[in-house]
């Protein structure tokens, strides 16, 4: 009791010092002061150079064409001039959808497992490789798919997919291997080690007393990650999941590898596809016309607008997991 | 101590003032597909004048021209020639042509060995309306090839590329449909097929799937070992892509002052059809009197000595007529209003 009194004693101080300090800083304190909030403003200042940047690039074209259309349209043809962005649009959509779909689940039970069940000498042994995925270059992703990914889609998966869920409109058409799947899946591998070491964190910050609550009550262990823990991460897991997302939208090289470049929309998860990063990636080099360029920092500005969407809902969702529990009725 | 402390360092101020004098850095970038042989030549030239270092960069022909059109480089090189768009932004700009390249129709068809194209073929091909290997019209170019009953896969480059600008530019000289319909340029819009990126990455598509056909620079198909289509020339002949058909291609053709020539589909019984001049982008009239001397007397080498570089890394070296014509190009370039090499040669 004495103890905790003191240190409240020493905390009062100390806050008040916090609030009163400009009052009287010195010289050095104000210099250092104002040289953060300048390096503050400088990221604000680049994003909106950015913008501007990308918007006076674009106005040309989208002056041309109009915004809706150029979203809209899906006639890509640099000779003729005709800029459509749709194609790019669905394809980034698709990819990152495959990805998310098939990372989420792995990402999700990777982390219950090493928060919920892992002894600690596992956790440390296969945390390792999960940090070591997220270390590794996209280009050699890129290189990985094409030699392995690649020809295993073609040879095994496609063909097992169309013969056994060829009714569905996703799984038909050749195998080529190349395309949206290749993309997808390329993605996902990519994305799990964002998902899963954010879903660590936020699995971590579940009350030990909710859990034990759940197990004195004679819930199993699942029972209890179910009812108690999976309830009160939730919203915390979607905004791992956003994040995720969010990667697999920019992601450039490694799809650009994979996608197999046409500016095609089809239903067929076996049909190459285009990206918003790849195209530019692909085109910004060589592009002469100022409409071409224009088009191209068009496509950067809405893929700008989506991220940037994107991280405020992760915000948000990471906010509104922060603050406690979700209700759930049980 | 103190005093020979300062000694060093003043001396070595002063070599380092002195090697800034001496060493003249001359800046360029654009085209990938000569770079191999520029750095050869820049290495080499720096060999025999230490004093001049040039550097390169190899961001891509649009980029070589943005920056030259903008002046931020001493030097621009493209594989295509500048539109007249493009040449208007860049008044005074002189193209020099330096060696000669050529795109090559490659293919994996096991057991399928010299594969012979007629240019309708070869447009049906990429137009996606011939799509099997049995189709007639390849039986019909092929007597006595076994050609598999298997579907085509197109390979093209996604990225824009001078590569890709001759292709379609042959197509579209050759087939009034391609012309019509995807036209010419660094990136069209492809009626069939994948997108690969760079050289590599159609390398990639066409080694990995059986019946895929693509087009590379002659360069990369020669180092990859890849096979290679013959294609039926204007005059009426199998062509086999080579340095010599390549050379060939440009020994007919009518250069004009700005060398701003196609050579696809040339006259000429040996001329490969997909050929093409690739250039080195300066200004006529150099701003920088030592730079823009060193620059003159290096693209003199260049077109002299530096030609039998070429062959080496597969590139065509220029016809004789092509470096006459040059030559007297190079003579009329200024520095400062004053012409370089007009007393050395």
């Amino acid at each position: 009791m004495q103890r905790a009194s003191d240190i409240l004693t020493v905390r009062k101080p100390g806050r008040l010092a916090r609030i009163a300090a400009p009052v009287r800083a010195n010289l050095p304190d104000r210099v250092w002061a104002v040289l953060l909030t300048v390096l503050g403003l400088a990221v604000l200042a680049v994003a909106g150079v950015i913008i501007v940047e990308l918007w006076r690039l674009s106005s040309g074209v989208l002056a041309r064409t109009g915004l809706v259309s150029f979203v809209l349209e899906s006639e890509w043809d640099v000779v003729r001039d005709l800029y459509g962005a749709l194609p790019f649009i669905y394809g980034t959509l698709i990819t990152s959808c495959v990805a998310l779909l098939l990372a989420l689940p792995v990402s999700v039970g990777l982390a219950l497992f090493l928060t919920e069940m892992a002894p600690p000498g596992v956790r440390a042994v296969i945390s390792f490789p999960i940090a070591l995925l997220a270390g590794i270059p996209s280009v050699v992703y890129g290189l990985w798919g094409l030699f392995v990914l690649v020809p295993l889609l073609r040879g095994q998966v496609e063909p097992w997919l169309a013969s056994t869920l060829g009714f569905l409109p996703f799984f038909r058409g050749p195998p080529i291997g190349l395309g949206y799947l290749a993309a997808g899946v390329i993605l996902a591998i990519m994305i799990l080690p964002t998902i899963t070491s954010i879903a660590i964190e936020v699995l971590r910050t579940v009350p030990l007393s909710l859990r034990e609550a759940a197990l004195a009550l004679g819930a199993t262990r699942w029972e209890a990650i179910r009812i108690a823990v999976l309830p009160y991460a939730r919203a915390g897991i979607m905004g791992a999941t956003i994040l995720g997302l969010g990667r697999a939208l920019g992601e450039t090289m490694a799809v650009t590898m994979l996608i197999g470049n046409s500016p095609t929309i089809s239903a067929s998860l076996f049909s190459p596809g285009y990206s918003l990063p790849a195209v530019i990636a692909n085109e910004f080099a060589e592009a002469s016309g100022s409409l071409h360029t224009g088009a191209l920092a068009a496509l950067g500005l809405i893929l700008f607008a989506v991220t940037l969407l994107l991280n405020i809902a992760a915000r948000l969702l990471v906010r509104v997991s922060r603050r406690g529990p979700a209700r759930v009725a049980a | 101590m103190k005093n020979s402390r300062v000694a060093l360092l003043s001396t070595l101020a002063l070599a380092s003032a002195a090697l800034a004098a001496d060493k003249m850095l001359i800046t360029g970038a654009g085209a990938t597909f000569p770079y191999p042989l520029y750095s050869k030549w820049f290495s080499d030239y720096n060999k025999l004048h230490p004093e001049v270092q040039i550097n390169y960069q190899s961001i891509g022909s649009g980029g070589g021209i943005k920056q030259i059109t903008e002046k931020t480089v001493d030097f621009g090189a493209s594989d295509a020639p500048m539109s007249d768009e493009e040449m208007a932004r860049a008044p005074g700009i002189q193209h020099i042509p330096t060696v000669l390249g050529a795109v090559v129709v490659v293919y994996n068809v096991p057991g399928l060995d010299g594969l012979e194209l007629t240019p309708e073929t070869l447009s049906g091909i990429f137009l996606g309306k011939i799509t099997r290997w049995s189709d007639p019209a390849i039986a019909k170019d092929n007597k006595g090839r076994k050609l598999p009953d298997s579907s085509i896969a197109v390979a093209h480059r996604s990225d824009g590329s001078g590569t890709t600008a001759v292709f379609t530019d042959y197509l579209s000289k050759v087939s009034p449909e391609w012309k019509s319909g995807p036209g010419a340029g660094k990136s069209v819009r492809w009626p069939a097929g994948l997108g690969g990126k760079g050289n590599e990455g159609v390398t990639g598509i066409v080694k990995q799937t059986q019946g895929a056909i693509g087009y590379v620079e002659l360069a990369y198909a020669n180092q990859n070992k890849l096979p290679v289509a013959e294609l039926r020339n204007h005059d009426g002949k199998f062509v086999k892509p080579s340095i010599e058909t390549v050379s060939a291609a440009a020994e007919k053709a009518v250069l004009p002052d700005d060398y701003r020539v196609s050579i696809t589909d040339a006259p000429g019984a040996s001329a490969y059809p997909i050929s093409a001049f690739t250039y080195l982008l300066v200004y006529q009239d150099q701003p920088d009197a030592a730079k823009g001397e060193a620059l003159v007397r290096f693209l003199w080498w260049a077109v002299h000595d530096g030609q039998k570089l070429a062959e080496p890394l597969d590139y065509a070296p220029l016809p004789a007529a092509a470096v006459r014509k040059v030559e007297q190009t190079l003579t009329k370039l200024t520095v400062q209003g004053k012409r370089v090499l007009a007393t050395s040669k």
